[in-house]
C-alpha cells in the first residue's frame, strides 16, 4: 500500500493533476453524467459548481472509484489509470470528503483514520504510527482534533476535519471536497478555507464542489460549471462574475436577490412562551424560548443545524410534545394540539424534510397534493374520495406553481427536488392559512425553483399572513426575514433586523456573542 | 446445606443449558456486528446437530461429528450470504426461509436414511463428547462451599463447554483488537466508510458469516452429541431465537452476551427444577409458567428495561451504492 503520493518527476510536474475524458454515467433512466471532459491543474483549487442533481457528486464519486463510469478515461498526471474501486483511487493519490460523511459514528477519530490502513493484522501495532502521523498533520496543516474523541460527540466541523485527515493520512495529493460547507457555521467555513489554502500552497490539488457562488468566488482559482449532467463551461475565477456563473448554472438569467417591500406587521397571530422541548433521550433541545409572530411579517430563525430549530418547529406544528411552556394561536392556548386541529385553526406547515414528513414519495402527485387536508368536504364525503375533484385541483396548482412535468398521475419520487418542494409549498399556501411555518424551504432545490418559492413566501406575507421561517442558509434568512432570531444550543440568543451584518449573525450562531 | 446442594445442582445444569445459547449468541454477534441480521441461527443449529449426529454415529468419532456440524452450518451461512449480500435480498426473509429448510430437511433425511421417525440412531458412547473430570475434583468434593462448586459446576463438563467459555474472550479479542474486527464493526455501522476506505464490504461480510457458521456449528454439535446422544426432530426448540434475545439483551457485546446466556440457562434450569414442586403459600405452580419465564423475561427486557439497545446502525440493510 502506498502511503505518500509518488514524488513528482520534473516532466510530469507541468502536466495536469487530473484529466477526465468523455466520462459518461447513467443510473437506470437518469443520465447523470454526459460525456464530461475536465482538466484540473496541479496545485490549484478548482471549483465545480452546479445545481442540485447536476451530476457533480456522481462525477467525483467516479473519480474516487465509488461508482464506475459507463464510458470514459481518467488520467492522473498524464497517465491513464483504471479506477475500479476506492482502493485504486487511494493508491493513485486521490482522497475524497463526501457530502454525507463516511465516518463510523461510534468509533474514535483514531479508529476512523486507521480504517483501511491499519498497518497489520493486529491493531496494537499500527496505533502508535497513526498517532504520530496525526500529530504531524496537525502541525503541518492546523488540522486539530483529539484522536481519542468519539465521532458522534464531535461538532460537525471537527467531523469534517477527520474526513480530511483520513484522506491526508492515506497520502492524498488530490483532495476532493463535496459540498463541504453545507453543515458549517460561517466561521467554521472560513477556517476550512484557510486549511484548503495551506494545502494548496503545499502543492496539493483541491477540487471543491459547491452550489454556493460566493464560496467559488472567495477561494477557487478555476471554476467549472455543470448543468443537467453536462459540463457547460470552465472559467478562470478572476475573469468571471457571480451573475455569469449563475446564468451558466441555470441556463437563463436569475434574480439573485429577492425584492420585497417594507413589512406591515399587524396583530400577533402566533406566540410562543417559555417553550422547552426535550428529545427522547431527555436532552433539552429547545430551552425556554419565547417570541411572537405578527400578521404580515416574516420572522426568520437562524442557526447552525442541530441547535434546536427543528424541534422548535415540530413543537409548534404539533408533531412533538413540548416539555413545558405555552403556544398561542390568536391568544388561544394550543400546546399539545394535534396537527389536524392546528390546521383547522389556520396553521400551515411546510416541514424541513419533504421526503420524511412532507410527501409520500410512492404516491402519485395528486394524492400528495391533499395530504393532511384529505378529510376536507371538498374532496369527498362519507369516507370516499372524489378523485375527479382532487385531480382537478391538483392540475390547477400544477399550472399555478409551474410544477414539471405537469402530470398529477406521476409518482412523486419521479419529480426533481425543486418540483417536489413546490408540491408541498402549493399544498400549504393554497389553503390560505393564517400562519405559515416553514423549515428549510429550499434545501436541495435548484436556483430557479428557489427564486419562485421565495417569491411565494413573500406574497404570503404581503397577503397579511404570519410567517415563521427556519433555515440554516443564512443568506436565505437574511433576504426573506423582517426580523431574525438566532438560536444556539436550544436558546434564542439574540434578535436582529434583516440589515444586521453577516459577521455579527455568524458570531451569534456560533454562540460567541449575543 | 441442603439448599446449597440444590443451588449447586441448578447451577451445574444452568451451565449445561446455557452452552448452546452461548455459541449461538456469539455466532449471531459476528454477523450482526457486520450488519447482517441472522434470524437463521435456529436453522443452523438444527442442521449442524443433524450433521454431527449422523457423522458421529457412522464414525464413532465426536471430532468428525463436530467438523461435519461446522461444515454444514457454514454452508447454510453462505446461502444466507448469497441471498442477502450478493443478491441484496431481505435478511429476515432469507433467515426464516433457511429455518424452514432446516426443520424440514433434517427430518426428511433422517427418515430416509435411518427410518426411525425423523431421528438418528443412538450415537455410541465413544462418538460423544464425554464429561471431563478435572484434577482433584473428587478430592475437593468434601471441602465446604468451594468443593461442591468445583466438583459439580466447574469440573465434569465436556470439552465443548470449556471451548464455549474460551470463545468469549477470543471473540472480544477478535472484534476489538484485530484489523478484521475493526473492519467488521465498521461494516455494521457504516459500510460506506468501509467501502470508501478501499475495503470490499461484500467479502468482509461473507467472512463474518463464515465465523457465524463456524460458531453455530458448535452449538448444534453440542446439542446432538454432548448434551444428548442423537438428533431428534426439532431438537433446537427455539434456542436460536432465545440466543438472539440474549444478544440484544447484551447489547451486541461479547462479555455481556455470556452473562445473558448464563441467565437464560439458569432460568431454564430453575424451571426444570420446579417441575412438580410446590411453592409455600401458593401451592403447586404449573411448570409451564416457569418454562415461559425466559420468554417473559425477554419480552420485559426488550420492552426497555435494559435501556436503549442500539443495534448496529447498518444492520438489516443490504449495502448498495446505486439507489
Ligand atoms: N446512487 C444513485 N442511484 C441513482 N440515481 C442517482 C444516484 N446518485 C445520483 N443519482 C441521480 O443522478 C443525478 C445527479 O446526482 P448528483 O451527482 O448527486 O448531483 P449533484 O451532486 O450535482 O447534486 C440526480 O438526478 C440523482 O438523482
Ligand atoms: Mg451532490
Amino acid at each position: 500500500m502506498m502511503r505518500k503520493g509518488e514524488p513528482l518527476s520534473l516532466d510530469t510536474a507541468s502536466l495536469p493533476a487530473i484529466e477526465l475524458v468523455g466520462i459518461d454515467k447513467r443510473f437506470g433512466a437518469v443520465h447523470a453524467n454526459k460525456n464530461i471532459n475536465l482538466t484540473v491543474a496541479k496545485g490549484s483549487i478548482h471549483g465545480i459548481i452546479g445545481e442540485n442533481g447536476a451530476g457533480k457528486s456522481t462525477l467525483m464519486s467516479i473519480l474516487y472509484g465509488f461508482y464506475q463510469a459507463d464510458q470514459g478515461e481518467i488520467r492522473i498526471s498524464g497517465t491513464p489509470v483504471a479506477i475500479r474501486d476506492s482502493q485504486a483511487a487511494i493508491t493513485a493519490g486521490i482522497g475524497m470528503v463526501h457530502q454525507h460523511f463516511m465516518l463510523v459514528e461510534n468509533f474514535t477519530v483514531l479508529e476512523n483514520v486507521m480504517l483501511g490502513a491499519e498497518g497489520g493484522q493486529l491493531l496494537a501495532k499500527g496505533v502508535t504510527g497513526v498517532r504520530r502521523e496525526l500529530k504531524r498533520l496537525e502541525q503541518d496543516y492546523g488540522l486539530e482534533v483529539d484522536p481519542d474523541a468519539v465521532i458522534e460527540e464531535l461538532p460537525v466541523g471537527n467531523q469534517q476535519r477527520v474526513e480530511i485527515l483520513k484522506a491526508l493520512y492515506r497520502g492524498a495529493e488530490i483532495l476532493i471536497l463535496d459540498e463541504p460547507t453545507g453543515v458549517l457555521t460561517p466561521a467554521e467555513a472560513d477556517h476550512l478555507f484557510r486549511i484548503l489554502q495551506v494545502l494548496r500552497d503545499q502543492g496539493k490539488t483541491i477540487i471543491l464542489i459547491t452550489h454556493k457562488l460566493r464560496e467559488i468566488m472567495a477561494i477557487t482559482d478555476t471554476v467549472s460549471v455543470m448543468r443537467r449532467g453536462e459540463m457547460v463551461a470552465t472559467r478562470k475565477t478572476a475573469e468571471t462574475t457571480v451573475e455569469e456563473l449563475a446564468e451558466l448554472m441555470v441556463g437563463r438569467r436569475v434574480l439573485l436577490r429577492v425584492e420585497k417591500s417594507e413589512a406591515n406587521p399587524g396583530a400577533v397571530l402566533l406566540s410562543v412562551r417559555n417553550l422547552t422541548v426535550k428529545d427522547s433521550r431527555g436532552v433539552t433541545m429547545v430551552d425556554d424560548v419565547s417570541f411572537d409572530v405578527r400578521a404580515g411579517e416574516i420572522v426568520g430563525i437562524a442557526g447552525v443545524a442541530g441547535n434546536g430549530q427543528s424541534e422548535l418547529l415540530e413543537a409548534i406544528a404539533g408533531i412533538r410534545k413540548p416539555t413545558s411552556g405555552e403556544i398561542f394561536i390568536e391568544g388561544k392556548p394550543v400546546q399539545g394540539a394535534d396537527p389536524s386541529r392546528l390546521r383547522a385553526l389556520g396553521l400551515a406547515h411546510i416541514p424541513e424534510d419533504r421526503h420524511h414528513m412532507g410527501l409520500v414519495l410512492k404516491f402519485e402527485e395528486y394524492e400528495n397534493s391533499i395530504l393532511g387536508y384529505h378529510r376536507d368536504q371538498r374532496y369527498g364525503r362519507g369516507g370516499m374520495l372524489d378523485l375527479e375533484a382532487v385531480r382537478k385541483e391538483a392540475e390547477e396548482k400544477i399550472a399555478k406553481y409551474d410544477i414539471r412535468p405537469p402530470n398529477p398521475r406521476l409518482r412523486t419520487a419521479n419529480f426533481s427536488g425543486g418540483n417536489q418542494q413546490k408540491i408541498v409549498v402549493a399544498r400549504e399556501i393554497e389553503r390560505d392559512p393564517k400562519m405559515l411555518i416553514i423549515g428549510q424551504p429550499t434545501r436541495g432545490v435548484d436556483i430557479g425553483a428557489i427564486e419562485f418559492i421565495h417569491r411565494r413566501i413573500i406574497d404570503t406575507r404581503d397577503a397579511g399572513k404570519a410567517v415563521l421561517l427556519v433555515s440554516v442558509e443564512l443568506d436565505e434568512i437574511r433576504s426573506l426575514s423582517d426580523r431574525i432570531l438566532v438560536m444556539f444550543a436550544g436558546r434564542v440568543v439574540g434578535e436582529k433586523t434583516a440589515e444586521a451584518d453577516e459577521q455579527a449573525l455568524g458570531l451569534m450562531m456560533a454562540g460567541i456573542a449575543a | 446445606m441442603e439448599y446449597f446442594d440444590i443451588f449447586v445442582s441448578i447451577l451445574g445444569s444452568a451451565i449445561r443449558l446455557s452452552i448452546p445459547l452461548l455459541f449461538t449468541a456469539l455466532a449471531g454477534l459476528f454477523s450482526e456486528r457486520a450488519g447482517i441480521f441472522d434470524i437463521g441461527l435456529e436453522g443452523k443449529m438444527l442442521v449442524s446437530a443433524f450433521a454431527a449426529a449422523c457423522v458421529a454415529y457412522l464414525t464413532a468419532n465426536p471430532w468428525l461429528g463436530l467438523l461435519a456440524g461446522i461444515g454444514v452450518s457454514i454452508v447454510f451461512s453462505l446461502v444466507h450470504g448469497f441471498a442477502s449480500i450478493t443478491n441484496r435480498g431481505n435478511q429476515i426473509v432469507s433467515g426464516v426461509a433457511l429455518n424452514f429448510v432446516a426443520a424440514g430437511l433434517t427430518v426428511v433425511l433422517a427418515q430416509a436414511w435411518f427410518g426411525q421417525g425423523g431421528r438418528t440412531p443412538q450415537v455410541p458412547g465413544e462418538g460423544r463428547f464425554a464429561p471431563i473430570i478435572l484434577p482433584g475434583a473428587d478430592a475437593m468434593r468434601d471441602v465446604p462451599v468451594i468443593g461442591p462448586l468445583y466438583a459439580n459446576v466447574i469440573s465434569g463438563n465436556n470439552i465443548l463447554t470449556y471451548i464455549a467459555f474460551l470463545m468469549v474472550p477470543l471473540s472480544w479479542w477478535v472484534l476489538y483488537r484485530t484489523r478484521f474486527g475493526l473492519r467488521l464493526r465498521a461494516a455494521g455501522e457504516n459500510p460506506g466508510a468501509v467501502d470508501t476506505a478501499g475495503i470490499s464490504v461484500t467479502w468482509l461480510r461473507y467472512r463474518a458469516l463464515i465465523v457465524t457458521g463456524f460458531l453455530a456449528g458448535f452449538a448444534g454439535t453440542y446439542l446432538a452429541i454432548a448434551q444428548s446422544a442423537a438428533f431428534i426432530n426439532n431438537m433446537s426448540a427455539g434456542k436460536g431465537y432465545i440466543a438472539l434475545a440474549a444478544l440484544i439483551f447484551a447489547k451486541w457485546k461479547p462479555v455481556p452476551v455470556m452473562f445473558a446466556c448464563l441467565l437464560f440457562g439458569f432460568l431454564d434450569a430453575f424451571a426444570n427444577f420446579m417441575q412438580g414442586k410446590s411453592l409455600p403459600w401458593i401451592g403447586e405452580v404449573p411448570v409451564q409458567i416457569f418454562q415461559a419465564l425466559p420468554y417473559i423475561l425477554t419480552c420485559v427486557l426488550l420492552a426497555g428495561f435494559i435501556g436503549v439497545a442500539r443495534p448496529p446502525k447498518a444492520g438489516g440493510v443490504p449495502y448498495t451504492k446505486e439507489r
